[in-house]
């Protein structure tokens, strides 16, 4: 091919043309397409939206959305989450296109129904340690005074009974009534 | 329509990118680990190759072939395949921040996957096809890529549980694997229409 003027200008200006109409393109549509959030943070909301929220520690991590980022950051297992349960695996692994994994519950207890806990008033000396430790706020009382669970808010997550010195919350099934 | 046919089966099996022609090996050999990123990634690739496949059809022959600068091919093709998969980076991203997280790094690594350039260069080089038979070859081809990756994702999923001596562990028994499913498909040759 010899060499002619015509198309060192013609290449010139295909390349020009193409490379101008498909740059105008991706910028064009990556304004269109932002978002505020990073694709990353709209992940680990859709997987925390998954989770049970009880924020219980039972998957070793120190609440739901703690999980979550580590599942959309460091590809943790999907299996870990024990109040969710095999349905709550089913559902990340849908929604994560990956395989559902059976429960991950090593050394923890898993319950069939929800439960809640109960404090036993005859033996509380009001030290206040449970509700230090309740991540939900369902415990009232004072110093000294006789604390209660209220039992609408509270989540089961068991967070509360290693710190109860005198061992008096128990483990019940959680009754069915509503807050007005 | 007996040559449509022919096109959809010659790029689907016979021909197939990967097993024929040996093109896109790279995400055959790193996605196939597990079958749902192998599945996303079948899904994205066929995307891509129909749409650049149709676009760079039409480059090539209304403007290229016009002009006489066939040589400019190479150079225009990966800036449209480049162009494509940002455009469909942002789509995704967009859509489902889920699927672009599970994606990862695999969906810009579709810009230098050979089967896209390698299709269009190959639809360029004769100026035999037409608009609706590009297409159908672009399609085929996403399809057979998708085939192919999938089953042998399928495959390297039970290897993990086999016995493997140790020579052969890792990605040396895949490759043996990717060869023995090359042999295999070269028994559709036989197919004609």
């Amino acid at each position: 091919m010899t060499f002619d003027i015509y198309t060192l200008i013609y290449s010139i200006i295909t390349i020009f043309f193409i490379t101008l109409i498909i740059s105008a393109a991706v910028t064009i549509f990556q304004n269109k397409f932002a978002s505020n959030n990073s694709a990353e943070d709209e992940a680990i909301k859709q997987v925390n939206s998954l989770l049970p929220q009880t924020q219980c520690a039972q998957c070793d991590y120190p609440g739901c959305t703690p999980y979550a980022t580590a599942i959309i950051k460091e590809n943790a297992p999907i299996n870990k989450c024990i109040p969710g349960g095999q349905d709550t695996i089913k559902e990340l692994a849908n929604l994560l296109n990956t395989d559902e994994l059976p429960l991950n519950s090593k050394d923890k207890q898993v319950y069939e129904k929800p439960m809640i806990v109960k404090i036993q008033e005859d033996s509380c000396i009001g030290c206040t340690k449970c509700i230090a430790a309740c991540p939900v706020d369902a415990i009232i009382g004072a110093p000294k005074q006789m604390h209660a669970i209220i039992s609408d808010y509270c989540t089961g997550c068991m967070l509360c009974i290693p710190p109860c010195p005198m061992d008096c919350i128990e483990i019940i099934e959680k009754p069915n009534h509503q807050i007005i | 329509m007996k040559q449509y046919i022919s096109i959809i089966i010659s790029a689907m099996l016979t021909n197939n990118f990967v097993l024929s022609k040996f093109l896109g090996l790279c995400p055959l050999f790193g996605v196939s680990k597990q079958l749902a990123s192998a599945k996303n990634m079948a899904y994205a690739t066929l995307l891509i190759l129909t749409i650049t496949s149709f676009i760079c059809y039409v480059i090539n022959y209304y403007i290229l072939l016009n002009l006489d600068l066939i040589f400019l091919q190479t150079i225009v093709f990966i800036t449209v395949i480049a162009g494509s998969v940002q455009l469909l980076e942002l789509l995704i991203k967009s859509l489902s921040p889920i699927l672009y997280q599970v994606l990862g790094i695999y969906l810009p690594l579709i810009t230098t996957n050979c089967a896209v350039l390698g299709l269009a260069l190959i639809i360029s080089r004769d100026t035999q096809y037409n608009l609706l038979e590009v297409l159908l070859y672009g399609i085929s081809t996403g399809i057979g890529f998708g085939l192919v990756l999938i089953l042998f994702a399928g495959i390297r999923e039970k290897l993990e549980h086999n016995d493997i001596p140790e020579a052969f562990k890792g990605t040396s028994i895949s490759m043996i694997t990717a060869g023995i499913m090359a042999v295999g498909f070269m028994g559709f040759t036989g197919i004609n229409f």
